[in-house]
Parts: structure tokens; sequence; C-alpha cells
């Protein structure tokens, strides 16, 4: 009879009978999502509260894509839950000594911010939309079902004045600079989660939720600029199939203008918060070893020996310097800076992964070690929710719900005003 | 003392059956138990008396319904062997559920080692379960309440409120906890609570054949383990994670995690 863990978990020397991965790669998930979420959420703030005009067009879609990305965080919690239908009680009968209990909260204030700070960037498009539709004669029922939900996304605010255009500016600035600290707080907590475990010698160091805020905002701004340049590449596909003058037409070479231009701009904050990720993870190893606690062998004998690999090579060599010298070298094209990202991504997972699971690479007892398999294939309701199945799960939704919200705020609106 | 205790119990019983609907909060069963301050439990190891023959991890297996065949048990027996230079072996094969019978360590992965018997410096067995911390780390990071501290001292799980999260299993320095085979729910030695208030020891208390397994009420001056807690030196396990263990040992040596 298996235990949780047990089919994942192989154990060397002497480790406590009780001991196995209990967290495993939906925990390596839960982190790497919830700081996309607040990364892409800060780099749509660099624009409204910081003013970085020329960073218009990918804020709008990071903002959105944000949302996209929200429910997504919670997703892995439920899924590696053993009683994944009492989740709910965690807002329901919240202990608040824990630092899960606050989840709840957390999240909700966080999502109600994200969708008032939306819905300012996007009422006048619904305002119009739903006025277009209105006025438009002969209607299917399609374009009836549309009104009615552009009608409802108004929530009755019609009234799009100059005046109140420039509120809703005002209240837009207010919500990203509100938003920006929740964000922080968001996925800051996730770190405290794992900060505070004193039984972990890994894991517990106060740094650890700022370790966890830089990192994320370095895969938010990642994520965001590789699907940022998908995203416009397609366009320019698209571009280039329709002729001057037809419906949706663009200028190829104003796209690429803008792609270049935000790119290269979103690059450079990018650095910036790369290198204050590496020093901070940095500091905190060489701290570690410094003090030489107790814990300082076993953690030794997992960093440097059995998990140097993935430590070393996949997240400090492929994860962090390999990017930053891509994006550093002179020249930058947005081919580059696509793939640079790629890499910071693999770079930011493989630092939760090896957090989530080196954690439990070695017992309590100090005296062994656990390894954690991958289940590869799924044989049984544990290895498909924390298997591949689950994880393909977590990892396409923001996609899809990204697809879907882009059908109500579209993210390339105002652009096309302009060129209008 | 039990006696009196059973006593109580009825008076207040029969009280709660006079009261109205309204008051009948209460009589919740912990309040009922703070109006008691005169239990605390505590434990009390003599690892100077275990031989390691796992009678008390058969005895809990049965007791507690954990699943014979499982690889976790809410209590289980090390053995150490420390070699002349100080190296020290430790292992715990199947929980020593089925005693120690092999001069062979069980090392896991890394296969079973053979340590020559004019080497050894020193062995012995160390039998664990839940500490029953005062300050406990396990019940304080449960997000919904489902792992709770009793006012006379053992931490319980509501096995019908947990949702199987593993920040518990995560946060106890001991390695006491696990999720249940069966029920999917956090699980852990309760010191025998059910057994406890009805005036009976723990499973594993009774089935030691040795007495290295004792417990008592820290609130009785003349219970033997109170004595034993006041006047003997004992020591506890990790005391640098703060958590305040109430499980006590007599012989701890620095070697022991
Ligand atoms: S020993 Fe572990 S499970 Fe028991 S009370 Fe202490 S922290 Fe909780
Ligand atoms: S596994 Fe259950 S008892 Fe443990 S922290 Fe989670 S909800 Fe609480």
């Amino acid at each position: 009879m298996l235990v949780h863990g047990e089919i994942w978990t192989t154990k060397e020397y002497f480790v406590y009978p009780n001991e196995y991965v209990t967290w495993a790669i939906q925990i390596v998930m839960y982190p790497y999502m919830t700081g996309l979420v607040a990364g892409a959420f800060v780099l749509s703030s660099l624009y409204h509260v910081f003013g970085v005009k020329q960073l218009k067009d990918i804020a709008r879609f990071a903002l959105v894509f944000s949302f996209a990305l929200l429910p997504v965080a919670m997703m892995p919690l439920m899924l590696h839950l053993q009683q994944p239908f009492r989740g709910i009680e965690v807002m329901m009968t919240p202990h608040f000594t824990s630092a899960i209990a606050a989840f709840g909260i957390v999240f909700s204030t966080y999502a109600a911010i994200v969708a008032t700070e939306i819905w300012f960037v996007y009422r006048k498009y619904f305002v119009e939309t739903a006025l277009a539709l209105k006025n438009k004669p002969n209607k299917g029922m399609i374009d009836g079902i549309r009104q009615l939900i552009f009608s409802a996304l108004t929530l009755g605010a019609w009234d799009i004045s100059n005046e109140a255009m420039e509120k809703d500016h005002k209240a837009i600035g207010i919500m990203a600079g509100i938003g920006i600290p929740v964000a922080c707080f968001l996925h800051g907590y996730a770190g405290f989660i794992f900060g505070s475990v004193k039984a972990n010698a890994l894991w517990m160091t106060p740094l650890m939720p700022v370790i966890f805020i830089m990192s994320a905002v370095v895969s938010g701004i990642a994520l965001c600029l590789l699907v940022y340049t998908i995203v416009m590449e397609g366009r320019k596909r698209l571009a280039r199939l329709k002729k001057p003058g037809s419906y949706g037409y663009q200028d190829l070479k104003h796209i690429r203008g803008v792609e270049d231009h935000e790119v290269k701009l979103t690059a450079k904050f990018l650095k910036i918060f790369m290198i204050l990720a590496f020093t901070l993870e940095l500091l905190d190893l060489v701290f570690r070893g410094y003090t030489a606690m107790k814990s300082w062998d076993a953690l030794r004998a997992v960093i440097y020996q059995r998990d140097a690999f993935k430590v070393f090579v996949l997240q400090y060599a492929i994860g962090n310097v390999l990017p930053f010298i891509m994006l550093l070298w002179p020249r930058l094209t947005v081919k580059r800076a696509a793939i640079a990202s790629v890499f910071v991504l693999f770079g930011v997972f493989m630092m939760r992964w090896n957090v989530v699971i080196g954690g439990q690479a070695f017992s309590s007892t100090f005296h062994g070690f656990m390894e954690y398999h991958f289940p590869w294939v799924p044989v049984n309701a544990e290895t498909f929710k924390e298997g591949w199945p689950g994880v393909l799960l977590v990892a396409v939704t923001p996609f899809v719900l990204f697809y879907i919200l882009n059908k109500f705020v579209p993210v390339f609106l105002m652009e096309k005003e302009k060129d209008a | 003392m039990e006696r009196r205790n059973f006593i109580k119990g009825a008076i207040m019983v029969v009280a709660g059956a006079a009261v109205p609907m309204a008051a009948l909060e209460i009589l919740d069963p912990k309040d009922v138990l703070a109006a008691n301050p005169d239990l605390k439990w505590a434990f009390l190891v003599d690892t100077t008396k275990c031989v390691g023959c796992g009678m008390c991890v058969k005895a809990c297996k049965t007791e507690n319904d954990i699943p014979w065949t499982a690889n976790v048990s809410r209590t289980w027996v090390e053995r150490y062997v420390v070699t002349k230079e100080g190296k020290v072996w430790a292992d715990c094969p199947k929980q020593a559920r089925d005693g120690y019978t092999s001069p062979l360590l069980d090392e896991n992965a890394a296969g079973k080692i053979s340590v020559d018997p004019n080497d050894i410096a020193k062995g012995f067995f160390v039998p664990k379960l839940c500490n029953q911390c005062d300050n406990p780390p396990c019940a304080q990071v449960c997000p919904v309440g489902a792992t709770y501290k009793t006012p006379d001292g053992p931490i319980l799980v509501d096995r019908t409120w947990c949702i199987g999260c593993g920040y518990c299993i995560q946060s106890c320095p001991y390695g006491a906890r696990f999720f249940h085979p069966v029920l999917h729910v956090a699980d852990k030695c309760t010191w025998c609570y059910h057994r406890l208030h009805h005036g009976m020891k723990t499973a594993c208390v009774g089935a030691c054949p040795f007495g290295a397994r004792q417990i008592g009420n820290l609130r009785d001056p003349n219970d033997p383990v109170t004595l034993a807690v006041l006047d003997d030196r004992i020591g506890i396990l990790k005391p640098e994670y703060g958590t305040n263990p109430q499980a006590f040992y007599i012989g701890l040596s620095k070697e022991v995690d």
C-alpha cells in the first residue's frame, strides 16, 4: 500500500520512516505561476505608475495576460491537495496563524484590483462597442448577445466625455499603484510559505519572500516579452496577407517598429531585475556556507553534489548567465530577446524546482537523502494530478483564458485606433 | 484520579442535559477540558531500556488502524551505531515494526551496511513518536485549523476537516506526520488520546515489555513521569526548533536527531 509521495521518492541512508517528497511538481508550479502573475502586473505598472510611456503597448498586454494567469495561480494548489473538494475551506474557515490561510484574502484582493484596472482601461471600448451594436441595423442573434455582454460590462457607466475619461485615467493610476504592493505581497507571501517552515533548513530564510518576488518579476517580464513577440509575429504575418485598404489592414513597418521598440525597452527592465534576483540568491548561498549551521553538511551535499547539475548548470548557467549575456550583447534583436526569454523562463522554473524539490532532497535527520523522480507515466490519480496531465493543464489554461479574454478586452485596441 | 474525573464529567453531562438549547455551546468539550486544569500529559522514554523489539510499533499500528504494510507509522524505533572513529550510522527498517533482528544496517538505496563489531563504540535504540509539542508548528501552519492543540496537551487532527495540503507534514521537524494511505488526510501519533480519556495508557506503553515507554500527568506531583521529569536528567529532541516537546528522554545521546 503506497503512501502519498512514496511512488516518486527514493530514500538513501537514514531517513525518518514517515518522510517522503510530499510536495511535488504542482508545488513547483504554484510559485512559478503566481510569479508570472505578479511579474506581468509589475511590468504593466511600469507604464501606468512610473509613466514609462514607451511601454504603453506591452503594458496593456501584460495587464490582460496577468488577469488570464490569475485563476491558474490556484490550480496547482488545488491539484496537489489530498482532499481537493475541501480546498474551499481555506477561504471559508481560514486559520490565520497559517501562511496559506491568507491566500484567499490576498488572492481575491489582487483579483479585484486587476479586474478594476482592466475595467477602467477598457470602459470606453465597452461603451463604444455596446453603442455601435445597438445602432447596428438588422442584428443577428450573436450581435444581440454581444450587445448584452458589452452593455453589462459597462456596469451602467455610459459617460465617455473627456472629463469622465480624465477621471478614469486617474483611477487606473491609483489601481496600478495599489496593485504593485499587492502583487508583490501575493508572491512574497508564496515565498513566506516556504521561508517560514523552520523545520526545513533550505527554505528557512527571511530572504525567501524577497528572492521570490525578484525572480517572479523576472519570469513575468520574460513571459510577457515572449508571448508579446509571438503575437506580434502573428500580426506581421497577417499584415503581409492583407491588402492595403482591406478590413483590418495594418502597416507592416509600423508593427515592426512598435515591436522592436517595446521589446528592447522591456529587455532593459528584464536585465535590471535579473541582476537583483541573482544577487539575492547568491547572497543566500554564500551566507549559508559562511554561517555553516548544523544543517550545512546536508545542504552542501545537496547543492554541490546531488543537485549540482540542476543548480549550477540548468538554473544558473542556462537560466541566468546565458540569457543575461544574450541580452547584454550589442545590437539586440527581437528574436534574440525572445530566445533569451525562453532561457530565463526555464531558469526561473529550475529555481522553483531547486527550492521546492531541493528542499525535500535531504531528510530532517540530516543523515539521509530523498530523490524525487518525476512520474513520466501517469498510473493512478496521484500521478495524473501531479504528473504530466496536471502540469499541462496548468501550463495551457492561461493561454486559453487569454484567448477568450482577448475577445472582450482586445489588447491591441488602442493602437488600431491611433492608426485610424 | 480517573474516578474523580469521571464523576466530574458525569456531573457536567447531567448539567448539560438540564440546560436550555441556547446554553449548549458552553459545553464544548474543549471548554470542559479547559475547566479541568489538572491534566497535562507527558511522555517519558527511557532509551536505556529499549531493546528494539518493535512491540510498540506493532501495537500502535493495530490500535490506530495504520495499514500493516504501509511504510509509515505513528511511532517507530531508530537504531544508532557509532563507530570508534565517530561515524554515526542509523536506520529504521519498516519503522522497526518487525524488531531489529539483523546486525546489518538498512540504508535504503545505499544498501545494507555491515559494521565490524570491533569498530563499534556504542549502539542503542531510540523510540520515537509525536512530541505533542507545547509550541506546535504543525498546528500553527494548518490553513484550516484541522490540526489543533487540546487543552490537556496532545495535538489532534480533525479527519473530517483536513484538506490534505501537507503543510503540517513539512513543518514538523521530527518527521512525526504522514498522509494516511487510506483516508488521505494528515495523520500522526495522538498518544492514544481516545484511550487516555478512558483511563487507559497508550497502546505502545502497554505493549513495551521493558518499560521503556511511560505516560503520565504532569499536574500530578506523585506521577512517576512527573517525578522523573522533575528529578532526573532528561533531554528533549531538537530543542533548537523551539517547539517545546512534551516527550522527554532519558539517556539521549548527541548523535540522535
Ligand atoms: S512532534 Fe511534530 S507533529 Fe507532533 S506536535 Fe510536534 S510538530 Fe506537531
Ligand atoms: S494536511 Fe491537513 S492537518 Fe495538515 S496542515 Fe494541511 S489541512 Fe492542516
